[in-house]
């Protein structure tokens, strides 16, 4: 879900929102997207973006929306877990989950307020591996690891490790201590530099390939 | 004095405010509204605060009478019988961003942070923010938008001998909302040891109470003072809106005197039928930009759109939110000046007293006539009026030469 202003992310993944906003993308575009993928896929969706796209389409209206493009889940990084009420309210009628962050600078007190959620409320947590925003070259995707079987302890729910994760060989680091892997400026930055849209494809394709092999048999 | 502020949801003011931030800035945000209660709200600090305030600000800042300049808008004083300004453009640095600036380094100080970031739109937080630091002697870095970096260069060069590094922002619209940007990613890398100086009563909770309480000494002083120089209060308080703090500290002095009306001017750049404006409240729509919710300026779906407006201190499509609560509950009113109403009222003011105001203060001078029809409308006979003069126009000077030129 591009978003003009996206201050959690770097520049690559700043630069796509604006070229998607450009060429007329937005939350409609992203529900329609969404729409169409689950025509042919039963890959789980979730959609990634900031609050004020949302709080301004209607919060209940883009749930239900999402709910029936398929959408299985929603990640809106502007929005702590204090906030949203509306949103967090609608999305629990239809059971689809809003996943909370963690970060090395978050507090013991919020892990125990993700433990006392609702499973369901919110699927997993993502565990963000640095300090920082999305892009970070020098994630050092060990030390996430431990901290991220850490959370997955302390919440008791599924844990992803996000930022950083640029190839194959943090992608491994990371999947010791987790149970996914978030790769998000590097396919961006691929698709970005891609001569043409079957070029992106193809460059992506084997990208996500290296990362596959690399996390073995159930990656 | 306490705003509106709902006191079962701190950090909300009605519907506007919260923390609207990635997770990894929510300890820090605990961590700064706990050092508020105990550090701001303490005596040592409020000491040393208050006494910088006086011996380093210039503190009290005067309340001058600007009789030729009311005469010159209204000769008969059927409108308008006195008005007075409140002189923040004399505090040191030349505008009130020194006394949140001060506050807040102050703060950062106490709380052993290493190094200080800001975001400035006109520079004069950012000038406010690097004097600050020069005189705690803490490293300071500040973003600007390239745009304002070029039409607000004496302050780029002010920050540059305070020895702050300023980094110019090339995103967007190249202007205050793409350093708030650029200064907020800088933080949540570096959260642990920077302290992120916010300079309007905008940002996630606690900056923006923090802000006005930081910027509440100028209605303080000025309720006072025009008590003491008329005998009563003002029929009306009129101060340009960007973030909102000058006007949040300057209403906060009278938010419980009702018969006081509190006016907001915000700027209107070529006209609120155009897209070039950065009237927010006037015409925003409920939304959440740099960590509240209040109002924004953005379209249908969401997308933040770019603000315009001639004085770069004013040039931000998002307002703090208690002004957008005070909007709603109908105790302040907002209305806006264009650029060329701003550009005319400047010149103006400072050939009927001698003051060169900055581009947004002369926004509220450029509405006052509008303010007293506005007043008799509902209650005869001229009124008193007190005009928030923000900061002076030193740092405008190019944009108001090549004004004049092209008037003449
Ligand atoms: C002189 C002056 N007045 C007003 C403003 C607007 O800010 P605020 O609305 O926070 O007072 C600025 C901002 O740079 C300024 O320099």
């Amino acid at each position: 879900m591009p978003f003009s202003d996206p201050t959690a992310d770097g520049p690559a993944i700043a630069r796509a929102s604006q070229r998607a906003i450009q060429a007329g993308g937005g939350l409609d575009a992203t529900l329609r997207a969404a729409k169409e993928i689950r025509a042919q896929s039963a890959a789980p969706i979730i959609l990634f973006g900031y609050y004020n796209p949302i709080l301004v389409r209607g919060e209940a209206k883009t749930v239900d929306d999402a709910a029936a493009s398929g959408v299985d889940g929603l990640l809106v990084v502007d929005l702590p877990l204090d906030e949203g009420v509306e949103l967090r309210t609608r999305a629990a009628t239809h059971d689809m989950p809003i996943i909370p962050l963690v970060t090395p600078a978050t507090l013991p007190s919020r892990l125990d307020q993700i433990r006392a959620l609702d499973r369901k409320k919110i699927g997993f947590v993502y565990y963000v591996s640095v300090t920082g925003v999305t892009g970070a070259a020098n994630a050092n995707l060990n030390k996430a690891a431990t901290a991220a079987a850490a959370v997955r302890a302390a919440v008791n729910a599924p844990v992803v490790i996000g930022f950083g994760v640029d190839g194959p060989e943090k992608a491994r680091a990371a999947a010791t201590g987790a149970d996914g892997v978030v790769i998000g400026t590097a396919i961006v930055r691929r698709v970005e530099n891609a001569d043409s849209l079957d070029d992106g494809i193809a460059e992506v394709s084997s990208f996500l390939g290296e990362i596959r092999g690399a996390l073995g048999p159930n990656g | 004095m306490q705003a509106p502020a709902s006191s079962s949801n701190p950090g909300y003011f009605g519907p506007y405010g919260g923390r609207f931030v990635a997770e990894t800035l929510v300890a820090a945000l605990d961590e700064l509204t706990a050092a508020v209660d105990s550090i701001v709200h303490g005596k040592e600090f409020q000491k040393e605060w208050r006494d910088l305030l006086a011996n380093y600000v210039g503190r009290p800042t005067p309340l001058s009478e600007a009789t030729r300049l009311a005469r010159a808008i209204d000769p008969e004083s059927k409108l308008i019988s006195r008005l007075f300004l409140k002189r923040e453009d004399l505090c040191h640095t030349g505008a009130h961003k020194i006394n949140n600036a001060l506050g807040q380094v102050l703060l950062a100080k106490k709380m052993g942070k290493k190094r200080v970031i800001a975001e400035t739109g006109a520079g004069q937080h950012g000038v406010a923010t690097a004097t600050a630091c020069a005189l705690f002697d803490v490293p300071c870095e500040i973003y600007m938008g390239a745009e304002d970096v070029l039409r607000q260069a004496p302050n780029v060069e002010r920050m540059a001998l305070f020895g702050a590094r300023v980094i110019a922002v090339t995103d967007g619209s190249r202007t205050l909302k793409d350093a708030m940007n650029s200064a907020i990613r800088d933080w949540v890398t570096n959260v642990k040891d920077t302290y992120y100086c916010i300079g309007s009563a905008a940002g996630p909770h606690p900056y923006p109470s923090l802000v006005a309480e930081l910027q509440t000494v100028i209605g303080e002083e000025a309720r006072a003072q025009i008590i003491d120089r008329t005998g009563g209060l003002p029929d009306a308080v009129v101060a340009c809106v960007g973030g909102g703090s000058n006007a949040i500290g300057i209403f906060r002095g009278f938010m419980k005197d009702e018969s006081v009306a509190l006016y907001g001017v915000e700027a209107a750049g070529e006209g609120l039928n155009s897209t070039r404006h950065a009237a927010t409240l006037t015409k925003g729509r409920v939304g959440v930009l740099h960590g509240s919710k209040s109002y924004v300026l953005c379209d249908d779906g969401g997308q933040i759109t770019e603000a315009h407006s001639v004085s770069a201190g004013l040039d931000y499509p998002g307002v703090g939110p208690e002004h957008a609560w005070l909007k709603d509950t109908g105790r302040a009113r907002y209305i806006s000046a264009t650029d060329q109403e701003a550009l005319a009222a400047a010149q103006l003011v400072a050939q009927t007293e001698g003051i060169l105001p900055a581009l947004e203060t002369s926004h509220p001078f450029a509405k006052l006539t509008d303010v007293a029809t506005e007043l008799a409308a509902k209650k005869a006979g001229p009124k008193t009026l007190l005009l928030c003069c923000s900061g002076r126009g030193d740092k405008d000077l190019e944009t108001l030469m090549r004004a004049r030129e092209e008037r003449a």
